[in-house]
């Protein structure tokens, strides 16, 4: 039950959104005459007319394709083997033989950084969309349905966030993968997926409520249901589009959270073991050495944050076109 | 987390070592007014919280160990060079047949509390360690005192839901208090090296009133008969203490104050002892090691002080792939010891060349021929084992920094045998130990050893003799347990030395496990102290600081 | 209102008793013998374990272990830490620390991310908005230990601005650098969350509105579009506190400061549930309050956001 005195005490102007929406439709309602002119399109394709035009677009997704084809055929990009290494050469620094130096095993670091694209990049990868899909998905729900449904979902997220992310992780990946069991390298980085998603989901739902809950009681919505529309019309077709801006850029940058918190895992020794290679465990081992030889912090932190601008970017190119407040 | 075994009963043979020339402590040793008012001096030293109250039979860890080294004087202790034990509180240990020993203390001693420091004190605390309802983690170190198994039982069904048995006595058998200050210790069997165990902390004095309180209680508040007594504990922050002006004994400290101040992380320690906010770190960080930074940090504050202490590799011997002697051979043959030492711990560990550590009385150096780098041995080895098929794991325990070399020696056996293998680390400790104690190990494991008395005795009973405390992979010859035998029955030391050496000789040829390094411990001053010294077992020695 | 937030606390109890049981089930469920460690490279004499299985009840099942904890804890009593230390002494000595520090954090990154995040939104793609994007984006691929050696290497060892590590209890001044280390992470999530949030509002109607009406840009900004564009800012600083809370361990770590994250990192490997547990439901709760406060928030903010 709402207070009445709530809304009487604040007297700021209420937030507009773009208005007059179409019957047919409402989302393009924002765009040019010209763009309307043609045959009627949906959120896709105009998103993917406004995105061509983008150099952003296309430098971003050329970094992503570009890491995703080292995460797929590393071998493409050195015969150097990432795994092969001698004392003799521990910490030699960046040269013409190794462009990136050699790492404290004295195993070539470039190498190791084009291997460790795989485990880093689908991690972070498949924990953001499992992420952004179930935290999304159960905000869209807690948001729209409110009431009893709301505070159900959202206690169980309250539930999952107090979980210490070390002791979930241990006790996770421990239970599935005990020393010893000798799973496959995907199987591994799938548990760590998996964990990963079910520890961080309740920010992204969080975020994807405030959404929800901002922008419910909107014009358009309210017209929209006014005019029969359903409610699984109203949410996929007016509220996610319209809701989806914060969560995007939370969950591109969240990208990156994820490359570092595989590597934490690692490091407990209950995530991925060597030979396997990451970003992240390359960051840690560094650890030590930060004084002596900067560069084995310096070239994974550089592909990490490479790989995550790009991701920001093409995240923030995606969610312009996505969005029609933006046009 | 860093869970270290403590340090036990170490006389060392070398003395200590200061790296930087300059610190020879000659020239201006004029200490009695030299410097600043070393008698009002105030000194930070670093720690980590105690785990239990500091009780000396409950603790088995390095932070309260630290404390209470520092707030006890037993019958013996061991001076810093090494040599061999001193009395203490003990004005005589005699002994005619290995098995009674008659102590007689010095008189005038006191506790914290000013009561003094009498027989009952030795005789009381000793029984209460070893009485197993008390729970006392010590326990097992009275094992040798008649009567023991009178006053501790086993767990019938080890770990099951079947309680042990009330013990049958209270006390033990063995020990009779004569008069105040004369007490005499039965053994079950004859046993020459007892009395070197005697300044282990386990064996300190307890005052009277610790037997009206409860353990807990005093471990809060604990007093000792040691040069420095117990101001306060805030947890987690610090530890102070101050010197107790009662002490008759030689070791009295010269400074005031002491605050040991708890770190979790050594990097802290070591930022506090650049800027002068802590006087002593025992042990500098990696990081800090890397490129030998340290020296150039500190110039002549920088100590170098080998600790007796050997990394160790273990077979699980229980697991039928390891059965092969040459098999195992050939992995301590294919470790470059050299390298891992330089590369990976920056020259501050040497390489492994013997049995025992070299500190240790009856020690042989360089008995360990499986020691050296010898590839084309390890392949001759491994051909000879029929080699190895399948995938072998190096274990380690990832909550302490065992990952770097523990790598480096996959690498090596890697890269001269050709064979799969690689290392992998372990949540914790404790899930490592539970695998290790249960015989569940599916591969090679990283063990340490550091220990308990000064004597080589203690690099065979409990790691390579069957049944041994200690001797996790189960490696058992008849022919060794025999050679052990005899040499502890043998009341004259040099004796029983020559028959160790003779099962030395045997577990040499069955490589139950590989000794890979010797441990240097890496200290830090502040310009605030000189003349800084550091115990048997690396711990600051307080009755040398002066300030400066 | 007033019911919503009734209903909300009463919320707590099933949410309190949930979160107490399933991580009392976790740390039960967290591998290995909690006393196969404690003895070094040795397994600890039998007497020992008995007496500690005993005392902490650990040969009971689950659900005793449970009950036990949840009648002590309802009579104000934590229980005992297997070292013999009070956990309500721990708490009170730890947690106070522990939330000053991410305080302290959530008000730098608040502060940093916020005006970061106006300025940007206001001028997309300038240059102060790619310096933005890449120096925040860089502190989260470096991990905290990096940030935290560096400053405190600087600022501690270096140039001797601050001391090394903190005093107990620590002052608020000494907390910023490691506040500014804690919250370094969540910088980048703020700014761009503000960003994006102002730069579409940016063309709302009302703001064109209010500049129509010859407000002042500084209150057509501060009023009228930062109030709109806080709700997902609000939404993510509500949840990063309690995470800032429990993520603290490195940070404290490196500045010496006594908090709660090496106590949870070392109750959870040794399998302390009573400490594990009293620790993390008070977080829980925080979790709770947080949530709440922001939910509360959305309606003063947007006054279309109504609870009912």
């Amino acid at each position: 039950m709402s207070d009445p005195t709530m809304s009487s005490m604040v007297t700021t102007p209420r937030a507009e959104q773009p208005t007059a929406p179409g019957a047919t439709a409402p989302t393009d309602a924002g765009l040019p005459e010209n763009q309307q002119a043609d045959k009627p399109r949906g959120l896709l394709g105009d998103a993917w007319r406004d995105l061509r035009r983008k150099p952003l677009f296309w430098i971003s997704s050329f970094f992503i394709v570009l890491f995703l084809v080292m995460a797929a055929f590393p071998s493409l990009f050195t015969s150097a083997d990432p795994d092969y290494g001698t004392l003799s050469r521990s910490r030699v620094g960046p040269s013409a033989d190794a462009w990136f130096g050699y790492d404290v095993q004295g195993r070539d670091v470039y190498a190791r950084v084009i291997y460790g694209a795989r485990a880093s990049i689908m991690v972070a990868v498949l924990s953001t969309l499992g992420t952004v899909l179930i935290g999304g998905l159960v905000g869209v729900i807690a948001g729209f349905r409110g009431g009893w449904f709301d505070a159900v979902l959202s206690r169980i997220a309250d539930i999952f966030f107090g979980l210490p992310f070390v002791l979930g992780a241990i006790v996770i990946l421990f239970t599935f993968n005990p020393p010893g069991a000798n799973r496959g390298e995907f199987e591994i980085i799938m548990l760590v997926v998996a964990s990963l998603i079910l520890l961080s989901w309740p920010v992204s739902m969080r975020i994807m409520r405030s959404s929800v809950l901002a922008t419910k009681e909107a014009d358009y919505i309210v017209a929209a249901r006014a005019l029969g529309a359903s409610n699984l019309r109203i949410v996929f077709k007016h509220l996610i589009p319209n809701c989806l801006a914060p969560l995007l850029v939370y969950s591109t940058i969240l990208v990156g959270s994820f490359i570092g918190a595989e590597a934490t895992l690692s490091f407990l020794g209950v995530g991925l073991q060597s030979p396997v290679v990451s970003w992240g465990v390359m960051i840690n081992e560094s650890q030590n050495y930060i004084r002596v030889s900067l560069y084995l912090l310096l070239f994974p932190a550089a592909f990490l944050v490479t790989a995550v601008l790009s991701f920001v970017m093409l995240g923030e190119a995606v969610r312009e076109a996505l969005d029609p407040k933006m046009r | 987390m860093r869970v270290s075994k403590r340090a036990r009963l170490v006389a060392t043979t070398a003395a200590v070592a200061l790296v930087a020339a300059g610190c020879s402590g000659g020239g201006d040793s004029d200490t009695d007014n030299a410097g600043g008012d070393t008698a009002n001096g105030a000194i930070t030293i670093d720690g980590t919280q105690p785990e239990v109250g500091l009780v000396p039979a409950s603790t088995t860890e390095t932070g309260g160990g630290k404390i209470i080294d520092f707030m006890w004087t037993g019958l013996v202790t061991y001076p810093n060079d090494g040599s061999a034990p001193k009395n203490a509180v003990a004005e005589s240990i005699k002994t005619t047949d290995s098995k009674v020993y008659t102590i007689a203390l010095k008189q005038g001693t006191k506790f914290h509390d000013g009561t003094e420091v009498k027989a009952k004190n030795f005789v009381d605390a000793w029984n209460w360690a070893a009485y197993s309802p008390n729970g006392a983690q010590n326990s097992s170190f009275f094992s040798d005192i008649a009567g023991f198994t009178d006053v501790n039982t086993p767990d019938p069904d080890d770990d099951g839901p079947k309680k042990a048995p009330e013990p049958k006595a209270k006390t033990m058998s063995g020990l009779k208090v004569v008069d105040d200050y004369n007490f005499t210790v039965t053994l079950a069997t004859p046993f020459s090296i007892f009395p070197t165990k005697l300044g282990y902390s386990a064996y300190m004095p307890l005052p009277d009133v610790f037997f009206t309180q409860k353990p807990e209680e005093f471990g809060k508040k604990p007093i000792g008969n040691g040069p420095v007594k117990f101001v306060s504990w805030t947890d987690n922050v610090e530890i102070k203490l101050t010197r107790f002006d009662e002490y008759t004994l030689d070791d009295k400290v010269k400074i005031k104050d002491v605050t040991v101040k708890m770190y979790q992380e050594d990097t802290a320690a070591y930022a506090d002892l650049q800027s002068g906010n802590l006087d002593f770190q025992q042990q500098i960080p990696v990081s800090a090691l890397a490129g030998d930074k340290w020296k150039t940090d500190l110039g002549d504050r920088a100590l170098n002080v080998p600790i007796p202490s050997t990394g160790i590799i273990a077979f699980p011997i229980y697991d039928a792939r390891f059965k092969n002697a040459d098999l195992r051979r050939a992995v301590s043959l294919a470790i470059n010891r050299q390298e891992i030492t330089d590369k990976i711990f920056f020259g501050a560990r040497t390489p492994a060349d013997s049995w025992a550590n070299p500190l240790t009385p009856g020690n042989q150096k360089g008995n360990c021929t499986v020691c050296k780098f010898d590839p084309e041995g390890a392949k001759a080895a491994l051909a000879k084992a029929g080699g190895f098929t399948g995938e072998m794991v190096l274990y380690y325990n990832a909550d302490a920094s065992h990952k770097e070399w523990m790598e480096a020696v996959a690498q090596s056996v890697k890269n001269v045998l050709g064979i799969n293998i690689r290392a992998e680390g372990i949540p914790t400790f404790a899930v490592f130990r539970q695998g290790i104690n249960a015989k569940q190990m599916k591969g090679p494991y990283r063990a340490g050893w550091q220990q308990d008395y000064p004597d080589v005795e203690n690099w065979i009973g409990p790691l390579y003799v069957t049944g041994g405390s200690s001797n996790d992979g189960s490696y058992s010859n008849p022919q060794v347990d025999a050679l052990y035998k005899e040499g502890t029955a043998s009341t004259d030391v040099e004796a029983a030395h020559a028959k160790f050496a003779e099962a030395v000789k045997l577990i040499d040829q069955d490589v139950p496990t590989i000794p890979v390094y010797f441990s240097n411990q890496q200290s830090g001053t502040s310009d605030k102290v000189k003349n800084v010294n550091t115990s048997n077992v690396g711990e600051i020695d307080l009755s040398s600081v002066e300030i400066a | 209102m007033g019911r919503y937030i009734v209903r909300r606390l009463l919320q707590l109890v099933p949410v309190f008793i949930g979160t107490t049981f399933l991580i009392y089930w976790l740390v039960w469920s967290v591998p290995g013998d909690p006393f196969a460690g404690k003895c070094g490279d040795r397994p600890c004499p039998d007497n020992y374990i008995q007496v500690m299985t005993e005392k902490f009840n650990l040969d009971q099942p689950l659900y005793v272990q449970y009950f036990t904890y949840m009648q002590n804890l309802l009579q104000g009593d934590f229980g005992e830490t297997f070292g013999g230390r009070s956990i309500n002494d721990l708490i009170a000595a730890a947690y106070p620390n522990t939330i000053k520090l991410a305080f302290v954090a959530l008000a730098v990154e608040a502060l940093i991310g916020l005006t970061a995040g106006v300025l940007t939104g206001l001028r997309r793609n300038g240059f102060l908005d790619n310096l933005v994007l890449v120096s925040t984006l860089f502190l989260i691929a470096l991990p905290t230990f990096v940030t935290g050696f560096f400053l405190q290497y600087l600022f501690g060892v270096q140039w001797g601005i601050i001391k090394p590590t903190v005093s107990n209890p620590p002052s608020f001044t000494e907390l910023l650098i490691p506040g500014f280390v804690l919250g370094s992470v969540s910088m980048a999530y703020v700014a761009r969350l503000a960003r994006t949030s102002i730069a579409e509002n940016r063309s709302a109607d009302y703001v064109r509105t209010a500049i129509a009406k010859g407000l002042p840009m500084r209150r057509v900004v501060g009023v009228h579009l930062l109030r709109n564009s806080l709700i997902p800012v609000i939404t993510y600083l509500g949840t990063d506190l309690g995470a800032l809370m429990g993520g603290a361990i490195v940070t404290e770590g490196i500045f010496g400061i006594n908090g709660i994250g090496r106590e949870v990192y070392r109750a959870i490997v040794t399998k302390e549930g009573a400490t594990v547990v009293s620790i993390v439901v008070i977080l829980v709760l925080v979790y709770l309050v947080m949530n709440l406060l922001v939910d509360m928030l959305y309606a003063l903010l947007d006054p279309r956001i109504r609870y009912e």
